[in-house]
């Protein structure tokens, strides 16, 4: 018996290996594509083919309604770990000159004796992203409004790269070193608030999430409820947002005054 | 008839080297994670040696098995020299340079994805080309399996391929398609990201691709373990095959229903429809079916043996087994483990019982139960059994050998009885650190601290495994005669077409993996609007 005699219909194996596959199929496919969505009495189906496309997983068009215009700008900024990779060192050069206007709240070394970030070694796209969203209006502040609303992209960019390069120093408030609160390494699983430490370092840094320690608590904390309230939204998809509005003022406080107690991590090498 | 003894031996110790380096990091990361270690209080440590543990576990180590075993059954079953030595070598080289070229990203941190990959964590393109050459380097062992099957046939018209190399090749041809789905993955998807060509990927259909691949390769790993269950096993205890055509049965059955079940490792998936969910999950439920027809002829196969033995009764025969031979002693464990494994995966396999365990522990300790005991004792035992045919030297230590089998099934059981239980008690999977000081998973400290100790047991029988095996390449020469397959009951005179020839089975694998898998596949990549910016591994 060759080849050619196995698939055919004359070949026993042939018919009970396909028909019996074939039927399995039918059946299995009958039940999952109409059987089982009609069997869940809280999903309504138009008709029976409107079940199968559900079964099938074709993606449902919602209703055509149109997006609300949004009262206040969103965030436009793209970040992915290759922004701002292998600056130059004139890049850093023209940061340094530029970021002289920084100073007077920043710190000449990038370090804060006025309760604003410290920037020194701060990741470049962090910067980056916050100006950006200074400069567009998607994050507002009445002394940091006008310093980046005429800075171009060159110089977003040389600012970010120039700060980046700074090394990370103690900063001026050091309080004695608290114990991990569980927010920072745990977070609240009960109420969907990942640990601060997977994206803020303590545990693992994200692209796009600024390191925080050694930050000024009075700054995290104003942060911290900007998000709760709304009246910070530069965040990507609500991250910071949904997870601030879940806090308590006891895990803010508790977050804020943990992060600013720390000294700055050993600044890894990342190119 | 083993002629290219230098050529399987190269893959076997290949192999069980890497295999050794795995079992060490593996045990580590049971014993830094539970309660007895300290924490070294860098994750990205732990996902370093888990993503090696999990590449050379799942991509190299039961590759060369496989390679090796499939090498030496061609020679031996078919009484025939390897045609494509040459190219044998070069498979090897392959899988040689692709290990080397993964596991250095890895071990410099640069690709800490896991051997599942999970996009979009994207890490060093290297790791990704590396897996790529493992998994060209065995497709060139499944065209070797092929060719020399079909210059059997040409000098052998019409007469049964022996049982032992028509499985092999129903392995081999399982892995060439099954392996489509992550090489799709990796080249339409992963590859062009790792490279900077894009910042951007769909991971879910990244993940369906990976599902197509995921559940048919345990099912690869498996095979050598039935080849050694039918075709070695009765004839090591003096028994037969219960039946020949059982035996084909049962691997053409794993031919066509474990391919098409792999989106049960999707249930959680927003991306894949319900139906093709339950689809899957009711032909998941059809591939117990071959391994109930296993259970079964190998079980009368073995009684057939004590029976000749003389044993008597409903279950005297039992005792009248020869339990100090290392293969009845692996044949046994590996069923236990079989069976508890089997059971524990009738749960992830069904759509609403899995909503239970998914991504808890549960799961890895039934893998690890299923890979790590059922399959890879039988590994052992495969070793044991062609030692003496490749070196030419005997395994004298039998107590050694039999202790070695004795600690694996011990330490298998003790790693993943309680792995088990606390995903039950909803302990999350692939996480580096737990705090048991914590009251909510204080419980489960006893367990965890048993699964590590269960972790140090399996790393003493697999020192004493490689020392075995070692030690015999140095024991005294001796004769071990031809290799030899067991024979059945009724060795067929003629067999049916259909169950001589795999084109049939193969032929409605494809068509089962175009109807369960096509749509869900082509309704991803036709949206837009599905992708995700990737997260590159140790960017900031």
């Amino acid at each position: 018996m060759s080849t050619r005699d196995l698939f055919t219909f004359r070949n026993g194996h042939f018919r009970i290996g396909v028909g019996i596959t074939a039927a399995i199929l039918i059946v299995t496919a009958i039940v999952g594509f109409i059987v089982l969505p009609f069997a869940q009495p809280w999903v309504q189906f138009a008709d029976v083919w409107d079940a199968i496309c559900s079964a099938a997983g074709v993606p449902q068009r919602a209703a055509s309604v149109t997006a609300p215009e949004q009262a206040k700008r969103l965030s436009e900024v793209v970040l992915t770990s290759n922004t701002l990779a292998r600056p130059s060192q004139e890049a850093i050069g023209r940061g340094a000159t530029l970021a002289q206007r920084c100073a007077i709240c920043h710190g000449p070394t990038g370090v804060s004796r006025a309760d604003s970030p410290n920037l020194a070694g701060q990741y470049a796209a962090v910067i980056y992203k916050q100006l950006h969203d200074f400069r567009s209006g998607a994050r507002t502040n009445a002394v940091m409004s006008p310093f980046a609303v005429n800075l171009t992209d060159q110089e977003i960019a040389d600012l970010s790269n120039y700060y980046a390069y700074l090394p990370r120093l103690p900063a001026y408030h050091p309080t004695p070193q608290l114990p991990k609160p569980n927010i920072v390494i745990y977070g609240a699983p009960m109420r969907g608030i990942a640990p601060c430490g997977a994206c803020h370092g303590s545990l693992d840094n994200k692209t796009g999430s600024p390191w925080l320690e050694g930050q000024s608590e009075a700054y995290m904390k104003a942060q911290l409820h900007a998000f709760a309230s709304g009246e910070r939204r530069n965040d990507i998809s609500q991250q910071m947002r949904n997870i601030a509005r879940a806090m308590t003022p006891q895990d803010i406080d508790a977050a804020a005054a943990y992060y600013a107690s720390q000294p700055p991590d050993v600044v890894k090498a990342v190119d | 008839m083993l002629v290219n003894k230098k050529l399987i031996l190269a893959h076997f110790w290949l192999a069980f080297a890497v295999f050794g380096i795995a079992l060490t990091l593996g045990a580590w990361q049971m014993f830094i994670r539970s309660p007895i270690g300290t924490w070294l209080s860098n994750p990205e440590l732990y996902y370093r040696s888990l993503t090696a543990h999990g590449t050379v576990m799942g991509y190299v180590f039961p590759t060369l098995v496989a390679m090796g075993f499939g090498y030496a059954i061609s020679e031996a079953a078919l009484q025939q020299r390897l045609v494509g030595v040459r190219w044998a070598w070069a498979g090897f080289w392959l899988i040689v340079a692709g290990s080397i070229m993964a596991v250095i990203p890895i071990a410099l941190g640069r690709a800490s994805v896991l051997y599942t990959f999970y996009p979009p964590l994207i890490g060093n393109v290297f790791y990704y080309l590396g897996v790529v050459l493992v998994v060209v380097g065995s497709w060139i062992w499944v065209a070797l399996m092929s060719v020399n099957l079909r210059v059997w046939r040409k000098a052998h018209p019409g007469a049964p391929v022996p049982l032992a190399m028509f499985a092999n090749v129903a392995g081999s041809y399982l892995w060439a398609w099954t392996a489509v789905g992550a090489a799709l993955e990796l080249l339409l998807q992963i590859i062009p990201v790792a490279a900077g060509l894009k910042n951007t990927i769909d991971a879910g259909l990244a993940r369906v691709f990976f599902s197509w691949t995921l559940h048919a390769i345990v099912y690869f790993w498996l095979m050598p373990t039935y080849i050694a269950y039918y075709t070695i096993v009765p004839r090591a205890i003096g028994g037969r095959i219960y039946s020949d055509s059982m035996a084909r049965i049962s691997f053409i059955l794993f031919l066509v229903v474990a391919m098409p079940i792999g989106m049960h490792h999707t249930f959680a998936d927003p991306q894949v429809g319900a139906g093709f969910k339950f689809i899957h999950s009711a032909f998941t439920a059809l591939v117990a079916l071959p391994t109930l027809l296993t259970v079964f002829t190998i079980c009368a196969s073995v009684e057939i043996a004590a029976r000749l033995r003389g044993g008597r009764g409903m279950f005297g025969w039992i005792r009248a087994l020869p339990w100090d031979n290392p293969m009845m002693l692996a044949l046994a464990f590996s069923f236990v483990m079989l069976g508890f494994g089997g059971a524990g995966g009738l749960i992830n396999m069904s759509y609403q019982l899995d909503a239970s365990i998914h991504n808890t522990q549960w799961i890895t300790g039934h893998f690890h139960l299923i890979f790590g005991g059922a399959i890879v004792i039988m590994y052992f035992a495969i070793a044991f059994d062609l030692w003496p045919h490749l070196t030419g030297r005997e395994l004298i230590d039998v107590r050694l050998i039999r202790t070695q089998l004795w600690l694996w099934f011990i330490g298998m059981i003790v790693t993943t009885f309680p792995w088990h239980w606390v995903g039950i008690l909803g302990m999350p999977r692939r996480m580096a650190y737990f705090d048991f000081g914590d009251p909510a998973i204080a419980p489960q400290a006893l367990s965890v601290t048993l699964s590590a100790i269960g972790g140090f047991i399996l790393l003493a029988s697999g020192i004493m495994f490689i020392v075995i095996l070692a030690r015999g390449m140095r024991a005294p020469q001796v004769d071990a005669g031809p290799y030899r397959f067991a024979l059945a009951v009724h060795q067929p005179a003629t067999v049916p077409v259909a169950l001589n020839t795999h084109a049939l089975w193969v032929a409605l694998m494809i068509g089962l993996t175009l109807t369960n898998y096509g749509y869900p596949i082509l309704n991803l990549a036709l949206s837009s609007g599905t992708s995700v910016p990737a997260v590159y591994v140790g960017a900031q």
